[in-house]
């Protein structure tokens, strides 16, 4: 092997480490510091020690160790070289830090300072918005400059709420831990959904696909640490099974390809196989999991015409009842309406429109046009796609709402 | 740590029918364990008075700083652990639900 490579080799090597170790680095050094910038810096300093050392010296045997002693020995000696103010937080860290030298932490230890940097980034003091880039920042060590793009913020600006996030942490004294008892079933919701928010950053149209991947990464290892939480693993489901279309959702000129229209060929079936696995050892009334098991009945049906309608009715009806919200009750009739024919998908729009929330919809619109048209008023069904062609805001769409018309005029 | 718990009122309050905490019984759990320092309920807001200074001159006006309609009209001072401790105790507070709290850490000079 040339210099050159194995070179290379050391540095690939490092940046896999990183990606796995950093974030539990980072976690344990918060846990014993209680300074977040001084346990990033550290686990910086450490990275690019490896990144100096390893493609001389070789990879160590247990690269995630030999990250951790050379972060923990610098904040170590930072804290060391800190300012006669800071004596007491110094005596508390170092023993802390010399107590738990050299030796990695054990397992669970390490599993469970994880969670509780994903609960304390998830806090429900702390804006949404900073909740999704500080667990993007500390947890999937994904740099503020990605982030402030995704946010289609400037970096500083991205910087300054980041830091202000991580000072609320502390002056605010928002507790590192994993709320027990009620709190963590009132406290997991929230989490979940900085997980689903972070998706769906990725997973949108115009989003940073990294982060669809990153948020199922993260909501794998939740789902990992806290087994007793089955809507956990449901979103995890949910995730993975939007997922699998990814490749299947725009054609070559880049167009949104709709759900009826896919090549099912070309769905990721081994996402789909872990998430139907998943499903069936989750109870089916959480709102994530009804929304997974919907999901389940598009990825698994052979063809659109196979779907089973009257499951996924069965689920809007469930979710309805739960979580009550007018796009919910539009996807409900719309359901009704292939499960049980068009008229009673259309008596079912008309209640969910009666409250007025769907009026500046264009998706009621075309929803009402495609029940109309099955239920044989081609004329009006025209109407509608046209009306609806010129509310939507998205191009695509608008050319897709004309074509119908044209079909039914 | 130490938190100032605002009490405040707005006009959205909960529509839940279910009884309020009775405001004794706060008081008096509180204080027993040691997480409520002091606190009082405060005059109407038309019995404020706003003092400023600018440029050397006093300026003294009627009436509280605040110009909506969300007011204070108590406060609590806390000790707490952290602050899901002091959101445990705000929460159970009646106002909660009729009108709305803030709880201020107190800046920590010492870090």
């Amino acid at each position: 092997m040339t210099t050159q490579s194995s070179a290379a080799a050391a540095r690939g090597a490092a940046a896999e480490a990183a990606a796995d170790a950093y974030p539990r680095i980072v976690a344990a050094l918060i846990r014993i510091t209680g300074d977040w910038t001084l346990a990033e810096d550290s686990a910086q300093d450490a990275l690019a020690a490896a990144l100096e050392r390893w493609p001389a010296d070789g990879v160590p045997g247990n690269p995630g160790a030999w990250l951790m002693t050379v972060a923990r020995n610098r904040a170590l000696d930072t804290i060391r070289r800190a300012t006669v103010e800071r004596r007491k937080l110094r005596d508390v860290a170092v023993l802390a830090l010399t107590a738990a030298t050299g030796e990695p932490l054990p397992a669970e230890e390490v599993v469970d300072d994880r969670l509780r940097l994903i609960f304390t980034c998830c806090h429900p003091a702390l804006a949404l918005e900073a909740r999704v880039a500080l667990t993007l920042r500390t947890i999937c060590a994904v740099p503020t400059a990605d982030i402030a793009r995704a946010f289609l913020t400037s970096e500083s600006t991205m910087t300054r709420r980041l830091t202000r996030a991580k000072t609320k942490i502390a002056d605010a004294g928002i507790p590192y831990a994993v709320p027990e008892g009620p709190a963590l079933t009132e406290r997991l919701p929230g989490v979940l959904a900085v997980l689903y928010l972070l998706f769906t950053h990725g997973y949108n149209a115009d989003g940073e696909p990294a982060f669809a991947a990153e948020a199922i990464r993260l909501t794998r290892l939740l789902a990992r640490l806290m087994p007793q939480q089955p809507e956990a693993s449901a979103l995890l489901a949910l995730m993975l099974l939007q997922h699998s279309r990814r490749a299947a959702r725009r054609d070559a000129d880049g167009n949104l390809v709709t759900l009826d229209k896919q090549d099912r060929a070309r769905w990721d079936h081994a996402a789909i196989a872990e998430a139907v696995d998943l499903l069936a050892a989750v109870p089916g009334d959480g709102p994530y999991a009804l929304q997974a098991r919907i999901a389940t009945c598009h990825a698994t049906a052979p063809s659109p015409e196979q779907t089973d309608w009257a499951t996924i009715a069965d689920c809007y009806d469930q979710l309805v009842r739960r979580q009550p919200s007018p796009v919910i009750e539009l996807n409900r009739a719309v359901a009704h309406g292939y499960a049980f024919g068009p008229a009673a998908g259309l008596e079912l729009l008309a209640k969910a429109r009666a409250g007025g929330a769907l009026d500046d919809y264009p998706l009621a619109l075309a929803a009402e046009a495609d029940l109309t048209a099955r239920d044989g008023d081609r004329e009006r069904a025209a109407d509608l796609f046209r009306e609806a062609a010129a509310r939507t805001h998205s191009e695509s769409e608008r050319r897709a709402l004309l074509d119908r018309a044209a079909e039914n005029a | 740590m130490k938190y100032m718990m605002f009490v405040c009122v707005d006009g959205d309050p909960d529509t839940d029918p279910a009884p309020e905490p009775d405001i004794d019984e706060w008081v008096a759990t509180n204080d027993a364990k040691g997480r409520r320092l002091r606190g009082h309920v405060l005059a109407p807001a038309d019995a404020a008075t706003t003092v400023r200074v600018r440029n050397g001159q006093l300026l003294v006006s009627d009436g509280p700083f605040t110009e909506t309609k969300e007011l204070i009209v108590g406060f609590d001072l806390l000790e707490c652990a952290d602050l899901d401790e002091a959101i445990e105790v705000a929460r159970t507070h009646p106002m909660a639900r009729g009108g709305r709290i803030e709880i201020r850490p107190f800046a920590d000079f010492e870090q």
